[in-house]
């Protein structure tokens, strides 16, 4: 294997990282919200708004069963006006920023909707805002949960960046698609999918060993 | 203490609402213990939970140390359910908090200083005998340890009131009595008025000073334990207190067992004394006034709140005139007599 081959894989895994990395982020700072706001406005919850929790579900939706691969040129406009290109890292971040919100707000509530409702009811009767039921009792309840559907949506997003980036995204997938899919050369492809077992199996770990740990059921 | 002002709850409406309480009135005096007992489905569980609100009744007022809660505001209520704390049959301890953390958290709720959190946590852990598990999780511990960290969480915002929803009934025997001496030391040492839900007549013995029967969501009966024991007023209060009692006829006997006399039956009869009755020496009276043996077929005596009460069942054999007089000259004392049924003579 030549060195530049082996600078080309480098360079692209650190691609793929940097699109899981800051899409991952940002779908979990915003994500994360949107689950909670999913499952304390549903009916006889802590902060019950049937409409709202309507409207949020149906807006979760829409974005949860638009194929990845339509959002990622449906969106181009939005995409070069945050980041002012519609080609590149950056701009594959956007699609899959967006695609992952829903995925982990409703992976989240999923986590949320573990808790036992007792202990939402003894906070409630020791006098707990619903701003502390959520801070002091839901996410630190649900937490190994919450990380085991951050870990899911990871590895999601590893395998969508691949997509992402073989519309002009680089990464992983954008170098399997040219050097070993159009110019035929099965080394490349099999290194390409090689990396991206090898990091689908250490993000998965990394999360498993984090459930363990943050978990005391 | 605690009173309950006509509280009603609905749930639903039109053709499907179902009434889970129905008028009650209940009244809870500073530092006692309230026993509330009824089968599943009864109401115990939306009564308990209508005295700090987490069921909001569809009527009636609701008070705690003179404090109108149903007339309080969402904040105001937040502020008042400090007074009353509340365990679980379940515990409902958070997993992811250590002992400590769990009974430091109604602290936190009201934003006490670290130090003082701190202050507040050690000795309530030193009465409820934790001690030296603050740094475990609730996973590591026994269901009567857990509910030992519940009672002390349920204690740390100093209430004055606590609340136990069948805080017993996940827990066997032995473990059982344990938390009820805690439960009865906290009574005494801290002044704090109890107010228990339970299906278990064991609980309502060993501490209760009052007790409410609730049936179909309404109070049928209330007295003081030591009379409820002796003499439950109502049906319902009988059949808890026999089966309380395990005084049921022996199955050989309720087979043999007619409902109607006859020429060559005799008649069996479940006797409950209580007070001055237990001293009379009743037996021997019956055989030497009326000419009649007694078979005793059960017996059994209970201490009830420093009250004696006794159960028996026994046939009375003798003519159709002599027991007949034996059942009136029973009566004419203070005692419970029940014909349970006839049986052929078998001499």
């Amino acid at each position: 294997m030549s060195s530049a081959l082996i600078d080309l894989v480098w360079q692209s895994t650190l691609e793929t990282l940097y699109m899981v990395a800051v899409s991952s982020l940002i779908a979990a700072l915003l994500g994360v919200p949107l689950g909670v706001l999913l499952y304390v406005t549903r009916p006889r919850q802590i902060l019950a708004q049937p409409v709202i929790n309507g409207l949020l579900g149906v807006i979760t939706n829409v974005g949860r069963s638009i194929p990845f691969i339509i959002l990622l040129v449906a969106i181009i406009p939005f995409t070069r006006m945050i980041v002012g290109s519609s080609i590149g890292t950056n701009a594959a971040a956007v699609p899959l920023t967006i695609a992952a919100i829903p995925f982990v707000a409703r992976l989240v509530e999923g986590a949320l909707n573990e808790v036992s409702p007792g202990l939402v009811e003894a906070a409630q009767s020791m006098g707990a805002t619903p701003m502390q039921i959520i801070l002091k009792v839901l996410l630190p309840e649900a937490r190994g949960g919450i990380i085991n559907g951050l870990t899911i949506t990871v590895v999601a997003l590893v395998s969508y960046s691949a997509m992402a980036g073989a519309v002009g995204g680089g990464g992983l997938g954008d170098l399997g698609i040219r050097y070993g899919y159009n110019r035929f050369n099965p080394t490349v492809m099999l290194i390409t999918v090689v990396v991206l077992v090898v990091m689908v199996q250490l993000f998965q770990s990394l999360g498993d060993y984090l459930v363990r740990k943050s978990d005391h059921k | 203490m605690i009173t309950l002002e006509r509280v009603s709850k609905t749930y639903g409406s039109g053709g499907r609402a179902v009434q889970a309480l129905e008028d009650i009135d209940l009244t809870v005096p500073k530092g006692t213990i309230h026993g509330v007992i009824g089968l599943s489905g009864a109401g115990k569980s939306t009564l308990i939970r209508c005295v700090n609100l987490l069921e909001r009744p569809s009527a009636g007022r609701v008070f705690v140390d003179g404090q109108e809660l149903t007339a309080l505001n969402p904040a105001q209520l937040r502020q008042a359910r400090h007074q009353c704390g509340m365990i679980f049959q379940h515990f409902n301890l958070l997993t992811n908090r250590s002992v400590y953390d769990n009974v430091a958290l109604p602290l936190e709720l009201m934003r006490e200083s670290r130090g003082a959190i701190r202050e507040r946590v050690m000795p309530l852990l030193e009465l409820t005998g934790l001690a030296d598990k603050a740094r475990q999780y609730p996973a590591e511990l026994s269901g009567g340890q857990k509910q030992r960290v519940a009672i002390a969480r349920a204690l740390a915002s100093r209430p004055k009131v606590l609340l136990c929803d069948e805080a017993t009934s996940a827990l066997d025997p032995q473990t059982t009595t344990s938390i009820l001496s805690l439960l009865q030391e906290i009574n005494q040492q801290l002044g704090l008025t109890i107010l228990l839900i339970t299906h278990e007549m064991e609980v309502v013995k060993s501490i209760c000073h009052r007790v409410g029967l609730i049936s179909d969501g309404r109070l049928v009966e209330e007295a003081d334990v030591g009379d409820f024991f002796t003499a439950p007023a109502t049906r319902l209060g009988r059949e808890f207190l026999n089966d309380f009692l395990e005084l049921e006829p022996p199955q050989a006997l309720v087979e043999r067992l007619e409902t109607e006399a006859g020429a060559h039956t005799h008649p069996v009869v479940r006797l409950t004394f209580s007070g001055d009755s237990v001293s009379t020496p009743l037996i021997s009276r019956l055989a030497r006034e009326h000419g009649i043996d007694v078979s005793i077929l059960q017996a059994k005596v209970e201490s009830i709140q420093g009250r004696t009460l006794g159960l028996m069942i026994a046939e009375l054999m003798g003519s159709a005139e002599q027991t007949r007089q034996a059942l009136a000259t029973l009566e004419s004392f203070d005692l419970h007599v029940e014909v349970l049924g006839h049986v052929q003579r078998t001499d």
